[in-house]
């Protein structure tokens, strides 16, 4: 299982999916209407790392963060 | 063996939360720029540059309140230390999570170098990057609800991965 986290302004309890990459990740949380605008403007972390790749791998035990745009300061 | 690798990960654990300070609340503006000074002004640092973010009184906010998820904000914080100390430089900062109130400080980021000016260029590529990339969110707090800042918010690089 992989655990899905949502960071900041996003009211979403965390979830956990049987996903291998982010690509099923994405055809899952477009179903959720709610979730679209955060979809189109949220970065994802895996594990804590950045990732620009849609196809990037997942396993068993891993963490994907979405992060809303963001202004500290 | 063993012990030196913990005195080694304790160490590495203390430099970082020397560095980089999370608080709940505003800022103790004095208390963390005097210690920063006391604590560099011996090392040979011939630049010391403070920058103080103030909360200002303005559409009709009483103040800010901010999330910061630290994981991902510590990453991002050694990221820059690896470059200032490439220049032989050292970035400091401090942030509050939770609520501050209007005229006080919720951010503090500080550059020591030896050179006035790898300082002044430091100081406002750090203070930049931080603005876009920092994993910290922002709410006005009017009324005393809190509502996102969404239109003075920075996507960050990689957005919209899974639309």
């Amino acid at each position: 299982m992989v655990k899905i986290e949502f960071l900041g302004p996003i009211k979403k309890e965390s979830m956990q999916v049987e996903i291998n990459n982010l690509n099923e990740l994405s055809e899952i949380l477009i179903q959720d209407s709610e979730l679209i605008p955060w979809l189109e403007n949220s970065a994802v972390a895996v594990n804590d790392i950045l990732v620009a790749n849609k196809n990037h791998p997942l396993e068993n035990g891993d963490k994907v963060s979405l992060l809303p745009p963001v202004c500290g300061g | 063996m063993e012990i030196k690798y913990l005195c080694f990960l304790l160490y590495v654990v203390v430099d970082m939360s020397e560095n980089l300070k999370i608080y709940d609340g505003d800022l103790p503006v004095n208390d963390i720029t005097n210690k920063w000074y006391e604590e560099f002004k011996n090392s040979n640092y011939g630049a010391i540059i403070t920058f103080v973010g103030v909360v200002r009184d303005e559409n009709n906010i009483s103040g800010l309140s901010f999330d910061i998820y630290e994981p991902i904000l510590n990453n991002w914080f050694n990221t820059w230390q690896q470059k200032a100390k490439e220049l032989n430089a050292i970035v400091l900062m401090a942030h509050s999570k939770g609520d501050v109130l209007n005229h006080q400080s919720s951010y503090i980021a500080a550059v020591c170098s030896p050179k006035r000016r790898v300082a002044l260029e430091l100081i406002d590529e750090f203070v930049e990057d931080f603005k876009a990339s920092a994993p910290i969110w922002k709410y006005d707090i009017i009324n005393n609800e809190k509502k996102y800042a969404l239109n003075r918010s920075t996507k960050i690089n990689g957005a919209g991965l899974l639309k």
